[in-house]
């Protein structure tokens, strides 16, 4: 038989565009959802600045909502989604001792469909004006827009959900199939298992966007009725299909967040995590119960009070679990050797951030109150306690937690602890005077309010307060740029973990563990470290390695889909007929070019082995 | 043993689709797909429900729709359901010509009722109830087009599959393809049964 090892080595560039390793599609996540943060967070900026003053006239009308919606659609879709699935990539994996993940193709595939669905609604700017519908794009908002602007939304966006999709069923299809031996679902770290959760709320939420995005793709490009009620159409059930996806998505959020920070708490109070299978059963509840809980978001439709009462009890029904969660962090950290590392400082500001985002979610789930807090900055300032105080405050921790294992260098902690009180100074300073401001009448997505009405000094604190986030994200630049240009390489356990990310040497090797572990309990590496092995059993002798090829495909394939979708724009359905073309073309180019991939063999691996290179 | 190599019946196993860990990987991939798919199915039939009687001054689907002839596509899309089961009975059997002949009349069966849809919507149009024409327009072309779309792309994907592995055996590489298809193709089939009973029993009765 004919070997198949027609493996080449590609550089530079190419390396990137065509790469298929998990660990590579991981830093490609980062960077590109780190540069969409960073525009979501000057847009962020630019509509503070509108608002520190009363009557301002910085950014007024239009271009203030183009802002407002590009601000929410950009950090939702383009920055929080892809910054997790950069940890997903980076981490599990190596948490549950896998070479790769199921479909490394597939990977590139996600990863390539987001970037270019990024670029494409990002290209609005420069091509007759932003989107303007909000980011929730209702009708008849989003459907009586004269202009391009929510064409590009729709149609980014629903290139990068597909992207997001793939990467779902790629990692519920890897932690099923593909731990090492012994490491049992019981056994599996808590960021494995919240990714695992998260993926599954992936798979079931993304397809009713798919389905919202070509409704509204239809109306406004094919002219159909879906929303128009003069031709008999029904806004209600855009607003429908947008929360039925819209509040899972909430929890694929912060779910990740929820177990990034069960690994910093555990690990830097030298404790195993408390109440392990608690903790397991309440991620799981969450994802659950997330699906039931959409209409907290339509209190005001009037879809009637027993509607509204199920939907509030549901909504509250998952303060208990989560709190199950806040207890058990907090009862790790008990009695712990505590160590308040910069990843450890985030994870313990995330706790009572978190808390009173929960605890203004539950006064936002009594329908009754709703009335009144409803479209406020009272809302506002909730959701941004649980998306920047919950989410990014934990995807922080996760970065100066995992950064040695990406980057193979270890973060500045001096810099990164003036990031963390910048940053989580500001945040407060920013959000928790919205709260009276929304109490006090002011509505939410306004680009100004009148003096003399008690809302200017709550709205300049606010603004100094979204300053110092800046601040505190450019400190972390300078942080990168100052850990990059350093020459000291990270130790391979920098934090004395306690799970499997940790065994192996720096940089790790492309096909993560030369011999698959081994694991023989919860906390893999430290059941290893307090047995007095200090590094993980093998489950396999030494052998050779299958690895899969690169490929340019997924990179053509997303190419051709972003010029089908720019083409839709325009109503150019040549050039979108070639767009389409290429994407039918690279799929069939899949389907009939073999690609069994390729081995590296025993003595290679044997060689890396004994140069502490694996 | 390589996974491109063709199988004999003497290293034949039970079950070649999952015999590799890819195998296994696409096997269990693609039924959480076609999970995902029944979330955009449900989502589009839903939307449906809520728009079907909105059909202002055009025809109701109870003018519209005629049961012999979609009775007749449902027939050939429930037989080529049972074709590729055959198929899939020939691959674990390690009969490459029977595999290849149970697909190509699946094929053929999939085309025949593309060709039912097309004339059916072209019909339709002539009674002036278009895409445009209402909500009720918009939701039943999305609904039952997402549909054809689906049969089309089958179409397209084992016509690939087939002339590839023209004169090519049964593999452990090239039976979770075959494997995987029959799965959509089934999916695809189910989605049917619920278009044929939610649009057209349906408007016909209520």
């Amino acid at each position: 038989m004919a070997t198949h090892e027609s493996h080449k080595k590609r550089s530079g560039l190419m390396d990137w565009l065509t790469t298929v390793d998990h660990k590579k599609i991981g830093i490609l996540y980062l960077l590109a959802g780190g540069f969409f943060f960073l525009i979501g967070g000057l847009e962020a900026i630019l509509m503070r600045i509108q608002l520190i003053k009363p009557e301002n006239d910085l950014f007024t009308g239009e271009l203030f909502n183009q802002l407002l919606t590009m601000h929410g659609t950009t950090m939702i879709f383009l920055a929080a989604m892809p910054m997790i699935f950069a940890y997903m990539n980076a981490v599990i994996p190596l948490q549950i001792g896998a070479r790769d993940v199921a479909f490394p193709y597939v990977n590139a595939v996600g990863f390539w469909l987001f970037f270019f669905g990024g670029v494409l609604l990002n290209l609005s700017w420069f091509l007759g004006g932003a989107p303007e519908a909000g980011w929730t794009a209702y009708a008849p908002l989003s459907t009586s827009a004269q202009d391009t602007g929510v064409d590009f939304y729709v149609l980014g966006l629903q290139i990068a959900g597909a992207g997001t999709l793939a990467g779902g069923i790629n990692f519920l299809v890897t932690i099923i199939n593909m731990r090492a031996p012994g490491m049992t679902f019981m056994r599996m770290p808590l960021f494995t298992w919240a990714s695992f959760v998260t993926s599954g709320l992936i798979l079931f939420a993304f397809p009713a966007l798919t389905v919202g995005f070509f409704l509204l793709m239809f109306e406004r490009v094919f002219d159909a009725n879906f929303f128009n009620p003069e031709m008999g159409g029904n806004i209600l059930i855009w607003e429908h299909i947008f929360w039925i996806f819209g509040h899972p998505e909430v929890y694929i959020l912060i779910l990740p967040a929820f177990g990034i920070i069960s690994e910093v708490v555990s690990t830097f109070s030298n404790k195993r995590l408390f109440g392990y299978s608690a903790m397991v059963f309440a991620t799981v509840l969450i994802g659950f119960l997330g699906f039931m809980v959409w209409v907290h978001h339509m209190f005001t439709v009037g879809l009637g009070p027993v509607t509204n009462s199920i939907f509030a009890v549901a909504t509250m029904a998952i303060a208990i679990p989560t709190g199950v969660k806040i207890f058990n962090w907090i009862f790790t950290m008990w009695g712990g050797q505590i160590r308040f590392t910069t990843a450890m400082l985030f994870a313990v500001g995330f706790i009572p951030t978190f808390v009173m985002g929960g605890v203004t979610g539950v006064m936002l789930a009594v329908p009754a109150a709703d009335y009144q807090y409803h479209d406020s900055y009272f809302v506002v300032a909730h959701f941004h306690y649980v998306i920047v105080g919950g989410l990014i405050l934990g995807l922080f921790s996760g970065l100066y937690y995992w950064y040695p294992r990406i980057f193979n260098r270890v973060l500045n902690e001096t810099l990164g602890k003036i990031n963390f009180w910048l940053f989580f100074i500001g945040f407060h300073l920013t959000f928790f005077p919205q709260h009276w401001l929304g109490l006090m009448g002011m509505p939410r997505r306004v680009f100004t309010y009148m003096s003399g009405q008690h809302l200017d000094e709550a709205n300049f604190v606010s603004t100094i307060g979204a300053l110092f986030m800046g601040a505190g994200t450019i400190v972390l630049f300078i942080n990168i740029i100052v850990t990059a240009s350093s020459k000291k390489v990270a130790d391979k356990d920098p934090w004395d973990g306690r799970t499997l990310e940790w065994s192996m040497p720096v940089p790790t090797p492309e096909y993560n563990f030369a011999q698959t572990p081994l694991v023989r309990g919860l906390d893999a590496l430290f059941v290893e470290k307090m047995a007095g092995n200090g590094k993980m059993t093998p489950a396999e002798p030494v052998g050779e390695i299958h690895m899969p090829n690169g490929s340019i495909l997924p990179f053509v394939l997303s190419l051709g889909l972003f010029i089908a979708g720019f083409a839709l724009i325009y109503a150019n359905w040549i050039i979108a007929g070639v767009g389409l073309g290429i994407v039918l073309l690279t799929m069939f180019l899949r389907s009939i070019l073999d690609d069994h991939g390729y081995h590296i063999h025993k003595e290679e691996v044997e060689a890396d082995i004994k140069g502490g290179r694996a | 043993m390589n996974a491109g190599e063709r199988l004999t019946d003497a290293n034949f196993p039970a079950h070649p689709e999952k015999a590799t860990l890819e195998g296994k990987n696409k096997f269990l991939g693609f039924w959480l797909f076609l999970g995902g798919e029944t979330v955009l199915f449900a989502t589009l039939f839903g939307t449906y429900l809520g728009l079907r009687n909105m059909h202002l001054d055009g025809p109701t689907g109870e003018e519209l729709f005629k049961l012999p002839l979609v009775f007749l596509a449902t027939m050939l899309l429930l037989t080529s359901s049972l074709t590729s089961v055959y198929a899939v009975l020939s691959l674990k059997q390690n009969k490459v010509r029977s595999l290849q002949g149970w697909f190509l009349v699946t094929l053929l069966l999939g085309l025949g009722f593309l060709g039912l849809e097309i004339y059916e919507f072209n019909h339709y149009v002539h009674e002036g109830h278009t895409f445009t024409s209402s909500a009720f327009g918009s939701a039943f072309y999305t609904l039952v087009g997402f549909h054809g779309a689906h049969v089309a792309f089958g179409c397209l994907w084992i016509t690939t599959l087939i002339f590839r592995n023209w004169n090519r055996g049964i593999s452990l590489y090239n039976a979770p393809k075959y494997y995987l298809f029959a799965l959509y193709w089934h999916f695809v089939d189910v989605v049917w049964v619920f278009i044929f009973t939610v649009v057209y029993l349906m408007g016909k009765v209520g």
